[in-house]
């Protein structure tokens, strides 16, 4: 009796720090699985891939260590950097420029309380990418900020920084889908199998 | 109603939410070392601190320093004896002397946070802000001259 109370002691103090320590909702979202098929799954990949690539999420996901802008991929005029939490270095923080939100006017700099790059121990890199590599990146927890593949679904269709792409701003252009069509095929990329490209898909 | 501590003294501002800050130190507050170089966040000459960072006032709106801190070149130092001020005098850093205040304010985080900067770190903290008058070398030279008045001041 008495190991059975440790042993219920010690799961139910392993599920609260399991708990405290997620930073995604609890229980995130579910995803129906469907039946496996490579060639729907990888064909739903390619149209994500599509709006990964395109510059309002990518310009975050640089390869280097500066963020890039505009839709020809330049790097940030001033050449800001990374820094450790992805937010900037010294009198370069990202948040002495870019507001809680967008500041009106053409050329005028973008916002969101989360605005910055992934950090320096996950950098998250889409920048150069085949799509190949940045499926299988996607999917690893190793490289993808520890999600699950629930999580990752729960992060492309709702997260608010990643939202952002969508109401970007004066004059910047939009992914070249919708959010829910983005989130709609993230979906199904995952639920007919998660397959990543072949390497020789472009 | 909008109150801001502006070195140190709390100011109530009456006015549209939206306002930049720079508008309210310079107009309102009547502090006017923070200078106005383009309003677009391009330049840097308006860096004040909020908070210890160095935000760009002419993009801040008064409404995210509601309750907040702002340090502004007035009161980078009591007696204009900050490091990089006295480093600034001995180098003869400025020419026209526009962007300087700014300069100044970004450069005081950059040394706050890494007493012992490398050229490398001088870029990465000061490329934002734009000197038409191109002091840069100067500059450089007066953040690492202050950085070792910091170090000699820390020893005694
Ligand atoms: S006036 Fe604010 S950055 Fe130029
Ligand atoms: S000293 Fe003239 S703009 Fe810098």
């Amino acid at each position: 009796m008495r190991k059975l109370i440790v042993i219920t002691g010690i799961l139910f103090i392993g599920g609260l720090i399991t708990v405290a320590f997620r930073t995604e909702p609890a229980k995130p979202a579910s995803y129906p699985i469907l039946a496996k098929d490579s060639i729907g799954s990888v064909k739903a990949f390619m149209s994500v891939y599509k709006v990964l690539m395109s510059s309002r999420c990518m310009n975050c996901h640089p390869a280097g260590e500066s963020p890039l802008q505009g839709d020809d991929n330049h790097i940030h005029t001033m050449n800001v950097k990374r820094g450790v939490d992805g937010k900037g270095l010294y009198a370069a923080r990202c948040s002495n420029c870019h507001q809680a939100e967008n500041t009106t006017g053409l050329h005028m700099p973008p916002g969101n309380p989360k605005w910055g790059l992934p950090p320096s121990n996950m950098r998250m890199v889409f920048q150069g990418r085949t799509p190949r590599q940045l499926a299988l990146q996607l999917l690893d927890p190793k490289q993808n900020g520890g999600r699950t593949k629930a999580q990752l679904i729960d992060h492309m269709a709702k997260d608010d920084l990643v939202g952002w792409a969508w109401h970007p701003g004066d004059g910047r252009t939009l992914p070249p889908m919708s959010r829910p069509a983005f989130a709609a095929q993230v979906r199904l990329w995952i639920a007919k199998g998660a397959f990543a490209p072949s390497a020789k898909a472009k | 109603m909008i109150t801001i501590t502006v070195n140190g003294q709390r100011h109530d501002i009456n006015g549209d939410p939206n306002m930049p800050l720079l508008w309210a130190i310079r107009d309102i507050i009547g502090l006017t070392g923070t200078k106005y170089g383009c309003g677009a966040a391009q330049c840097g000459a308006c860096t004040v601190h909020l908070n210890g960072e160095a935000v760009r006032s002419c993009i801040t709106k008064i409404s995210r320093a509601d309750g907040q801190h702002v340090v502004t070149i007035e009161g980078l130092s009591a007696n204009n004896d900050h490091p990089l001020q006295q480093a600034w005098n001995e180098v003869n850093v400025p020419q026209c002397g526009y962007c300087q205040s700014g300069q100044l304010m970004s450069a005081a985080v950059l040394l706050r946070e890494n007493p012992n900067p490398t050229d490398q770190d001088i870029d990465d903290a000061m490329s934002g802000n734009i000197c038409r008058c191109g002091t840069y070398q100067r500059i450089r030279a007066a953040i690492h001259k202050a950085a070792d008045m910091q170090r000699e001041g820390a020893k005694i």
